[in-house]
């Protein structure tokens, strides 16, 4: 099992460097797949995320200018790696007037993805910063509940507005409500509510459109004015939020009532899907 | 030294208004008086209560030390930057091809199943104004404290020397101006290796295998890198989790726990080994702060904090 890759492109590697950011604001620990053409950021469905789930996919050679891997077997030419994202991004942090920078898989007394990177320096010698991220590699017999998850049959299907509004909103929301409602309809209508003994608060956004539909059935079938719905926590979506520094080229939030809100975005090659399941 | 520091707050006020300062000791009501000449006749008068104290002073001589390091200050905050501000100590030493490498210092966690990261920095011999060491030699010091250090020294451009000896053995970093120099002298830690026979010796300037193992420069083979082998373990592991078929791993050299200090010193975290050789000054504390004025005669006024152990130079 091996993988070794490099970075030598200063945009290729702020780009990769804002992924590993965003990764570290979703997901405390995740799970790195690589594969021959793909990395994959990725966090199932677990009771520790409270049921929250990512599957955040990029193209290895829109980043790396040299890339091999080697997985477990020729049958099965993957690598699954558990690791702290802070501790990628941290080291990812260091490489801002880099050089070059190279990922390995090494075993230095433990599994460790080595980060180093050479800087620019003043002098003729060139620093290099070495981190040794240690990671856990899992083996074959749970990569089942690491696939990429199924996207549901959605009921409604909207184009997400400006996401710095939409958290700025929410961040307020969260001071009167850990109980959120966000309902859209096939108008590009989305509302984002909370609801208390005292008050109830509504944010409306219009005008959104709505991706086209997937089969013709559906389109027919349904009221464009009818709400799909789905009651979460809060919090979830605005650590989701959060994560998202720059507006992305495409964000389309999918619902199916009262089950799942799923949200597919594309940062730039970078796309990210987040699952937010209903509040039991 | 809280007090002190909030008569000279705001730098930009001072610049601005004050046009003398005073300082003088009132002894009679234990005072150290702070008087601010300021324009238009605006006199600002702090009288900052004080109280006598015995600090032991530590003796310690940089000419003693075999190993020498000198460079811009800028030149090791730089190096310091990757490391998280919460890392506590750092080994510092010279690896091939005499580079000066830094690294983060992981204590032996209990809980060994969460690892931390490892940083290394390496830097060449050409930023160093002096390097007099040979390769293979480090110490560990408390990271901490030389931050606070390097920030000073780098805003008055200063550059810093480190003298070092064996570890355990203090090491002191020098700063030098026109108008002031400045001793710091940290303690080190000591080094057990359960395999040599001759610990017993301070003298004895051990090297440090883990730098020399660890920090070999970029190349582009798997020498190291035997995940193989591993993995054949891993998976031949029968009826356990993935995550804790884990096989044993043996510690690195040089990843040993630390010496514990003499029985006089506060530790900030809880030491159970005895210590092996007496005298040896508790390691990751710091010692005291040394600021000598060029220009003024008396000798260097004592360190804020009292110095909890014997002199490093002590008899037996």
């Amino acid at each position: 099992m091996k993988f070794r890759a490099k970075i030598v492109d200063a945009a290729c590697l702020n780009h990769f460097t804002r992924v590993s950011n965003m990764i570290a604001k979703l997901a405390k620990t995740c799970t790195l797949r690589i594969s021959p053409d793909k990395l994959n950021f990725i966090l199932s469905d677990k009771l520790a995320s409270g049921g929250v789930s990512m599957w955040c996919e990029l193209e290895q050679e829109n980043f790396f200018s040299e890339f091999q891997m080697e997985g477990i077997s020729a049958a099965n030419n993957e690598i699954y790696l558990e690791l702290t994202s802070e501790n990628l991004s941290r080291a990812l942090k260091t490489a801002q007037n880099a050089r070059a920078l190279k990922i390995k898989l090494t075993n230095k007394h433990y599994p460790c993805l080595t980060v180093s990177i050479e800087l620019l320096s003043v002098s003729s010698s060139s620093r290099i910063v070495t981190h040794d991220i240690p990671v856990k590699v899992i083996p074959r017999r749970l990569w089942k509940d690491l696939q990429e998850p199924t996207v549901p049959d959605s009921d409604v299907s909207i184009y997400l507005p400006v996401l710095k509004t939409m958290k700025s909103v929410v961040e307020k929301m969260k001071n009167i409500s850990n109980h959120l409602i966000i309902e859209a309809n096939l108008n590009g209508e989305l509302n984002l509510k909370i609801e208390t003994e005292l008050v109830c608060v509504t944010t409306h956004f219009k005008d959104l459109g709505n991706p086209p539909l997937a089969s013709e059935n559906a389109s027919q079938a349904r009221n464009p004015e009818q709400m799909a719905e789905v009651h979460i926590d809060i919090r979830k979506l605005l650590q989701f939020l959060a994560g998202q520094q720059a507006n992305p080229t495409k964000a389309v939030c999918n619902i199916v009532n009262n089950k799942i809100v799923h949200f597919d975005l594309l940062h730039e090659d970078v796309s990210l899907q987040y699952f937010i399941p209903a509040l039991s | 030294m809280k007090s002190f520091l909030s008569v000279f707050r705001s730098l930009a006020m001072l610049e601005k208004t004050v046009e003398k300062c005073c300082i003088s000791l009132n002894g009679r009501s234990s005072r150290l008086v702070v008087q601010l000449h300021c324009k238009y006749g605006v006199r600002k008068t702090h009288n900052l209560s004080f109280q006598d104290c015995e600090s032991l002073q530590a003796v310690f001589d940089p000419a003693l030390c075999p190993h020498v390091l000198r460079a811009p200050a800028r030149v090791l905050g730089e190096a310091v930057l990757p490391f998280p501000p919460a890392l506590a100590e750092v080994t510092l030493g010279i690896g091939h091809g005499r580079r000066v490498i830094l690294r983060s210092y992981q204590e032996e966690e209990a809980d060994s199943t969460i690892k931390a990261m490892v940083t290394e920095m390496s830097i060449g011999e050409e930023d160093f104004q002096q390097l007099q060491a040979q390769e293979g030699v480090a110490i560990t010091f408390c990271l901490k404290e030389l931050r606070g250090l390097l920030s000073f020294a780098e805003s008055a451009n200063l550059s810093l020397s480190i003298h070092f000896d064996a570890p355990g053995r203090p090491a002191i970093f020098a700063i030098e101006d026109s108008l002031l120099n400045g001793h710091f002298v940290l303690a080190t830690l000591s080094e057990p290796y359960p395999h040599s026979q001759d610990l017993r010796s301070p003298e004895l300037c051990r090297p440090a295998p883990q730098l020399q193992a660890h920090s070999t420069p970029l190349l582009d083979d798997f020498a190291n890198d035997d995940i193989d082998s591993y993995m054949i373990a891993m998976e031949t592991t029968v009826g356990c989790e993935g995550s804790r078929a884990l096989p044993s791993l043996s510690l690195p050299p040089g990843l040993q726990p630390p010496c514990s200090p003499g029985p006089h010193s506060e530790e900030e975290e809880d030491e159970d080994e005895p210590s092996t050789v007496p005298g040896t000054p508790p390691p990751k504390k710091f010692r005291s702060l040394f600021f000598g004025s060029i220009l003024a005669p008396a000798h260097s006024p004592q360190g804020p904090r009292p110095v909890l152990a014997e002199d490093s130079e002590g008899e037996g």
